[in-house]
This record gives structure tokens, sequence and C-alpha cells, in this order.
């Protein structure tokens, strides 16, 4: 009986060799070898409990949303904005009418460029973005540039990777209209300081988008918290389907934009002299959704939580430390992205050899590991390297697949010798 | 999947030490250049070409690349130097035949470029190794021009 009380009273120890189980592609042989998978920061994989989510939903429950009488067609709205409310509950959102399903972060980051940027910017107005940026977050921003002769800017960073915070913010002024930054940066894993970035915007009246691609698989966001106008992330990075992702805007915000897209869904009535627009969040969900995405992240967000964000979070820090100690060992071995805060992200160059023959030579192995530009060619350009190899860690990573990527990389040297 | 097969000595070795690497300044003959690029990798490359007549005089190239597609265009240019523009045309049909059949042999024409065919086992590299052909026919064709694997 006493043992039982202290057992239960210890925290109990992150279990990933259990987590594993709930993964079965992770059973997956690669070129003869157990898998491991090094590569959740471009997609995660995905748990059981999502796979039947999603199969159960599309088994038992699937017809249109909001458009019908009929049983299924209830069953369908019924999984579909139990998702919202659920994505609303994660990200401690004000209102459901603040969660807009888009198909990924890229598409969120697209509709504010093009429904809140367009049509208030204008020569003389400022779009403040980093160098650590995903192309998804420089390339809308640039189209909105040059449809409205509005300025981009790029705050700098340093060779650790880190975003230099007072240059950032002397590039603030009255002629910042919106400010565009990573939560997480997917290229080095550099954390951002987004909440003092937003407090900084909003001083200077900017609104700020965040992209959290990278940040909501490693950390509890709260929108409400950080003061975000805009967060946008995807399901697939969060161990949920692709093609579904979320955009949240404050409502103010939202209620005073015009639509992105027209088509179903996203009106009140239509006729040829007039057509009314929908209410939050359907004016900005043109056509069909993604129902079966949206129960699929509803379902992947039940699975985190029951592991614990924060214990998840905590084990992947430990899985960090401890490839980034192993990997400094190795001779020829250059980290890329030493920020004092930094998510489970490695990027490294190993000396004369190409990340792409490096990520070949680990594939060989069953190690699979990003290889290339990550969508970051600025940063690489920073850098002035062409690529790197990035080594990126979700909840069931293990010791052992640290240990199986340092003896892959060992292979790399016997190879090229 | 061999390792071994796809990185042969012959491979590392000009990766190691391309053979042709370099700028081509050459003032009287008919120098043209192209850019390859490849955006899945980020490799790039510069391929210049002298022509006399139908002769192609000189060739050289600079970039930066993996070992596979520095080593190609390595070999690409021992191969070709020397050669009638119609040759090099047959010999880029043999190469691109050898990385893309599994069932060519390698021609006796193809000689050290034979160390390519470990390429076609590892498809998502094929790319690479043919990176510095598709250039070299842009510099050929057209003069200065950007190509691109995708």
């Amino acid at each position: 009986m006493a043992a039982n009380v202290s057992l239960k009273s210890a925290t109990p120890a992150y279990d990933a060799a259990r987590v594993r189980r709930d993964f079965p592609i992770l059973a997956t042989l690669v070129n003869g070898h157990p898998l491991v998978y090094l590569d959740s920061a471009a997609s995660a994989q995905r748990p059981l409990p999502v796979l039947r989510a999603v199969e159960d939903y599309e088994t038992h429950s699937h017809a249109n949303v909001h458009r019908g009488v009929h049983a299924l067609s209830q069953a369908a709205t019924s999984a579909f904005e139990g998702a919202r409310e659920r994505v609303r509950r994660f990200l401690n959102a004000r209102s459901t009418r603040e969660i807009i399903f888009v198909r990924g972060t890229t598409e969120a980051i697209n509709l504010v460029a093009q429904a809140y940027g367009r049509p208030r910017f204008g020569p003389g107005d400022e779009i403040l973005i980093t160098a650590l940026e995903h192309h998804a977050n420089i390339v809308p921003w640039q189209m909105v540039c040059e449809q409205t002769g509005c300025t981009l800017k790029v705050a700098p960073i340093n060779r650790r990777g880190e975003l230099l915070y007072e240059e950032f913010a002397q590039l603030l002024s009255s002629r910042t209209r919106l400010v565009a930054v990573a939560h997480v940066s997917n290229a080095l894993g550099t954390v951002l300081p987004v909440k003092r970035i937003v407090e900084a915007a909003h001083a200077h009246g900017a609104v700020v988008l965040i992209d959290g691609a990278q940040a909501v698989p490693h950390s509890r966001v709260d929108v409400r918290a950080l003061g975000a106008d805009f967060y946008a992330f995807s399901g697939h990075k969060l161990y949920a389907p692709t093609g579904i992702g979320v955009l949240y805007g404050r409502e103010e915000l939202l209620e005073a934009m015009p639509p992105w897209q027209g088509g179903g869904e996203m009106i009140l009535t239509v006729s040829f002299e007039k057509t009314t627009y929908n209410g939050l969040p359907w004016k900005f969900e043109a056509g069909t959704p993604n129902i079966s995405g949206a129960v699929g992240l509803a379902a992947a967000m039940d699975y985190l939580e029951s592991l614990g964000l924060e214990a998840v979070a905590a084990h992947e820090s430990r899985l960090l430390a401890l490839a980034t100690a192993e990997l400094a060992r190795l001779p020829g071995i250059e980290l890329v992205g030493t920020a004092a805060h930094k998510a489970a992200v490695l990027s490294f160059t190993l000396a004369g050899v190409h990340a792409h023959d490096l990520g070949t030579i680990l594939d060989a192995e069953g190690v699979a590991v990003r290889t290339g530009h990550h969508c970051a060619m600025p940063v690489m350009t920073f850098f002035g390297i062409p690529a790197t190899a990035r080594a990126s860690f979700g909840c069931y990573n293990t010791e052992d697949d640290v240990a199986r990527l340092v003896a892959a990389l060992g292979k790399v040297r016997e190879v090229f010798r | 999947m061999d390792l071994k097969e796809l990185y042969r000595d012959v491979i590392l070795d000009h990766n190691r030490r391309p053979r042709n690497f370099g700028r081509l300044e050459n003032a009287g003959a008919d120098v043209r250049h192209a850019d390859g690029h490849n955006p899945l990798c980020g490799d790039r490359l510069t391929v210049y070409v002298a022509l006399n007549g139908e002769r192609l005089e000189d060739i050289r190239f600079e970039g930066s690349g993996c070992a596979i597609s520095t080593a190609s265009a390595s070999l690409m240019t021992e191969a070709v130097k020397g050669k009638e523009r119609a040759a090099v045309r047959k010999l880029f049909d043999e190469v691109h035949t050898l990385l893309t059949r599994h069932d060519a042999e390698p021609g006796a024409a193809l000689g050290k470029l034979a160390a390519l065919a470990g390429v076609r086992e590892f498809p998502v590299r094929v790319k690479c190794a043919t990176l510095s052909w598709h250039t070299l026919n842009a510099a050929l064709e057209s003069g200065a021009a950007t190509v691109s694997t995708e």
C-alpha cells in the first residue's frame, strides 16, 4: 500500500517505448533496418487514436456538413464543429468564431495576407518579418508588397540563429502594419520571444501573425496569453492528417476582413444581384471542408494531451540535449543553429560531405532525416551553406534513435573516408 | 541497396578532386555558359563551353553540389572535351539510358561514365547525376539560360 502511494506521487517517467506502440508506421523496416524517424518537423506520424478517429468518422458519420437535415449530415456537422471546439480549447481561444479550418499553415498565412493585408496596406506601409522565416512566411508577404506597394522589412539574426531583438525593435515604427514571425524556426529550431515581439509590435499599432507550425507540437500555446492577433499551424506536424490546419484570428480582426474565397458554405444568401456572407468562422471556409482531417486533428490534440504536452516537451528536450552532445563529439560535424532556447530540431553539416549524400547514406541505415534548405533558403544563405541535414524529434523518439543516428553518421564517414 | 554501387571509387575521387573545375575564359573562342539548379537539394552549377564550329574545344564547370552531381559534372567534362556536338548529344542519350533503364548495359562508349550506373538504384538521386548534362545542353543550345531539374 505504502509503495503504491509513493509510486503515485512520484512523477511518472515518460514511457517512449509505450508511446511508440501507438504509431504503427514505426514498425516499418527501411532498407532492412527498423525505421528511425527523425523527420517529424517536416511531418509527424499518426498514432492509432488518430487513425481510428478518421476511420470511425468515414465508416459511420460521413456526409456533407451544414447541408442537410438527415442523420449523417448532422453527425458530420457535429463531429466537425466538435473538432473546432477542441481546437479552441487547445489554443485557449475565446470563441470558436476565431478558429478557421484551412489546409495548413501556408494557407492560413496566405489567407491573412490576402484578406487582411491586401485591402489595407499601401505604399509607405511596412510588413516586418525575421531572417528565420520559412518560405511560407516570406512569399505571401512579398506578394502583398507587389500587389499594394507596401515594403517588406527583415529583422536580422546572429550566428547562433537567434533573432537580434534590438535590431528587430528598431525596425518597428508607425509604418509597421503587420509583423509576421515564426514561433519556432523550422530550419534551426530557435524559439523566438514571441510574447515580447507581440508587445513591442502592439505598442507601434501593428498586428502580429505567428507561424506556429513548429511550436504547437512542442509546447502549450495559449493565444490569449501570447496576445497573438493571428496564429497559424498545420495538423500534420501535430500527429494529425495532412490537409488540415488552423488559422486563429482575433474575432474583431476576422469580422472586419472580407472573405478570401467565394463559394458554398461562406454565404448566407446568393442572388445574381447581391450575395450576403456567412458569419465567422464559416465566412472563411468556402467549399466543403476537410471534415475527416478536422476529426483527426481533434483526436491528435486529445492524444497529445493524454501524454501531457509538458511531459512530451521535457522528453524532447532531453533527446535534443543528448543528440547535441553526441553530435558535437563527432569530428567534422558542425551544428547549425545553436540558440540558447531551442525546440527539438538539430540542423548540422558534416565537413566534406554534402547533406544530400549524407541523407542517402543515413536512409540506407534506416535513419530518416530531412536534407536540403528546409524551405528556408535565406537562412542557408546567411550561414553560407547550400543545405543542412536536420534531425527532428517527436513524442515517439528514444535515446536509441539518437544512438542509431550517431552510428549511421559513422557509416557516412566510412563511405567518404 | 548497396552504397558501394552508388559511391564507387571513381565517383568519390571525382567528388574530391573535380576535373576541369572553374570558370572558362577564352577570348578567341565562342564561349557560352548556362546555369543549372536542383531546387530539391540546392545544387547549383555553371557549365562553360568553348566551341570551335561544331567542336567542343574546351569545357569547365563550377558550383556546389552533392558528390553525385559534382562527380557526374567532372566525368562529363572529361568525356565530352574535344568531341563534336553530335557526338556529345549521342553520349548524353547513352548516359540518360544508363541512369534510367534498369536493364541497360553500359556501352563501351561510356568509358568512365559507366561508374554512374549505381545511381539508377537511387531514383531520387538520378536528377543529381543528370543536372550537369542538362546544363551542358542548355549551354550548347541557347548560350545562356538556367535549367532546373524541376
